[in-house]
């Protein structure tokens, strides 16, 4: 891969609010064309980041950089980004050509070039038809291709989404996510999204900035953050795992051998773990196989609750006095389940697991 | 679960009763204000002459005059102070001793006319401030001011300030930021507060009396005056001028205020 340039750099960013501090010395980059997500539960601080990129808000202490510029100075008006609001915030007394126009007219666009870029951008969302409505007179999901529109007029450095997918239904949030990531491919611009939902994280980024307590829990790929978390909160946040206390008996370079309540022995890959301390031993649901899927690491246990959930179906498994949740794959013939109550085998391979010391 | 109002026995009286209490008066002077004879109670015919005699009234239609200037005048003022004081006290940030700013420009609303009236011209006579009309518009400013305001601070309390940061986000400046979302979006709140600040001013008896003097006389002083030389069917015409004006503007404003509401 070739390098890319740093659409954005953020350096020591903290943000106190009165005594309360919003986030502690956050540091990270974003690539030119990158889907960046940042991605906590709610008051971890990530809108607060992104209102500081767009210049509503000022960090404390620290520095922010668009492409090599710092930005900390200019007022939102006079910075290159574009933001799509939470709630849209088209504005109602205006159609909505001339609300993808309103940028344009504030750049200075000669009349010509900014209708002949309204139009494209009406066709690029597929909203050609609804050029003289008003924002009063579409769905939520009209509005919310018009908010992108209008935010992707002015040709932005970067385009911020601050949880642009929240308002909209199941249905068609699943469809705005593809329409989104395509959309970023297509237009080439850096996209920073903020969400809570880490689902939509996982499966639209290239990078997510996990942020929780008002710091940098882990930024990676979405596969490095699910399969190798940084730590418990991390593991614990993304997706659903099992945790067992466990007693780290040796650590050598990126592996542990840790010591399990049941008294298995489990060596596997780790982060943070130091020898004659407690860690944490975290196993994934989907990882755990049960009766003929189970291999490596076999244990007996019986189901104390099954949910069933249309693709799959989770067991709570008691083993000896802890509770795992195993997540088994209805097959493709119809296939079997497992009674409440029921004696199961389950088994998981040991470097499926991870150690986590923090 | 809700009662249904109609089914309370009795109601059809209450309401008779309650409408004949209100409006009663308004139509005794309505009506005899088409009367042909000179004493007010006593009805010989219909008449128009008594509008005749109202309009070619030169004092009658001075004190109009004067009014209408005294509130326009006022009424521009007021509410572009109040639009301001809103803009500062709503939208501002880290403004100090909001609270207290709030309750200052609200202090007239609070406080006895009579005592501010007093104080107006006891000012007023101190720094030797004689025209009659500039005083009146002073005065009236004054006391308009917190009656532009409320309808404006709610209007911009009710609106998120999504709006505003979005156009800042699309490159508006300040200026851009007011003249193409803020005020479009408020207007409707603007329009209110003008018009009862509009009301207020030609309504107004007690500061308009303790500043008027010779050419400076308001309407609602005049016709004091008028009742004080005993009451003339040509009052009850001046009434249902003002009652059919006041009507008109209210149904503008109603309809208006709708039009607003409608959009947002």
């Amino acid at each position: 891969m070739t390098p890319r340039g740093k659409a954005i750099e953020v350096k020591e960013v903290s943000k106190d609010f009165g005594t309360f501090r919003a986030l502690e010395s956050v540091s990270f980059e974003i690539f030119d064309n990158e889907f960046f997500t940042l991605l906590g539960p709610s008051g971890c601080g990530k809108t607060t980041l992104l209102r500081m990129l767009a210049g509503f808000d000022t960090p404390t202490t620290g520095s922010i950089h668009l492409h090599g510029r710092p930005i900390l100075d200019l007022p939102p008006h006079k910075r290159r980004v574009n933001t799509v609001f939470q709630s849209y915030a088209l504005f109602p007394h205006l159609s909505v050509e001339q609300n993808i126009a309103f940028g344009l007219e504030n750049l200075g666009w000669a009349k010509d070039r900014r209708l002949a870029r309204t139009a494209a951008m009406l066709d690029m969302v597929h909203m050609t038809q609804f050029a003289r409505r008003r924002p009063d007179q579409l769905s939520g999901g009209q509005r919310q291709r018009i908010a992108l529109a209008r935010a992707l007029a002015p040709e932005p450095e970067v385009l911020l989404l601050d949880e642009p997918l929240s308002a909209l239904d199941l249905k068609l949030r699943q469809a705005m996510r593809d329409e989104l990531r395509q959309l970023q491919r297509r237009t080439g611009i850096t996209f920073v999204f903020v969400t809570h939902d880490q689902e939509e994280a996982l499966d639209m980024s290239d990078r997510i900035c996990v942020l929780g307590q008002g710091r940098i829990q882990h930024l990676g790929t979405p596969n490095e953050i699910y399969e190798d978390p940084e730590n418990r909160f991390v593991a614990d946040f993304i997706g659903e795992t099992n945790f067992l206390a466990v007693e780290v008996l040796e650590v050598t370079g990126d592996r542990a051998r840790v010591r399990t309540p049941m008294g298995l022995e489990v060596t596997t890959f780790q982060k943070g773990a130091i020898a004659g301390q407690k860690a944490m031993l975290s196993l994934r649901p989907e990882k755990i196989g049960m009766e003929d899927q189970a291999t490596g690491e076999v244990m007996r246990g019986r189901i104390t609750n099954r949910n069933y959930m249309g693709g799959y179906t989770h067991y709570t498994v008691d083993v000896a006095g802890t509770e795992f949740r195993v997540s088994k794959r209805n097959a493709v013939t119809h296939g079997q389940s497992f009674e409440p109550g029921r004696e199961v085998t389950l088994g998981f391979r040991q470097d499926s697991a991870r150690v986590l010391g923090r | 679960m809700r009662q249904d109002v109609r089914r309370y026995p009795g109601l059809g009286l209450l309401v008779l009763l309650f409408f004949g209490w209100l409006y009663l008066p308004i139509a005794v002077v309505i009506g005899f204000s088409f009367n042909e004879n000179r004493l007010v109670s006593v009805w010989t015919g219909f008449s128009l002459k008594w509008y005749g005699a109202a309009l070619s009234n030169s004092a009658l239609v001075d004190a109009v005059r004067t009014s209408l200037t005294v509130a326009l005048i006022a009424t521009a003022l007021a509410t572009l102070t109040a639009l301001m004081a809103a803009l500062v006290l709503v939208r501002g940030r880290d403004v100090r001793a909001r609270r207290l700013s709030e309750v200052v420009v609200n202090l007239p609303l609070l406080l006895p006319e009579i005592v501010v009236a007093v104080a107006v011209l006891i000012l007023f006579s101190q720094i030797g401030l004689t025209n009659g009309l500039l005083k009146l518009i002073l005065a009236h400013t004054a006391f308009c001011i917190p009656f532009a305001f409320l309808p404006i601070r709610a209007r911009l309390q009710g609106m998120t300030p999504d709006f505003e940061e979005a156009a800042q986000d699309l490159y508006a400046s300040p200026w851009v930021v007011f003249r193409r979302v803020t005020l479009p979006l408020i207007l409707p709140g603007v329009f209110a507060g003008a018009m009862l600040a509009f009301v207020m001013s030609m309504d107004d008896f007690i500061t308009s009396n303790m500043l008027a003097s010779g050419g400076n006389t308001t309407l609602p002083v005049y016709i004091f005056g008028l009742i004080k030389q005993g009451t003339t069917p040509e009052l009850n015409a001046i009434s249902t001028l003002i009652i059919a004006a006041s009507l008109l503007l209210a149904t503008i404003a109603l309809s208006l205020t709708f039009r607003g509401r409608g959009k947002s």
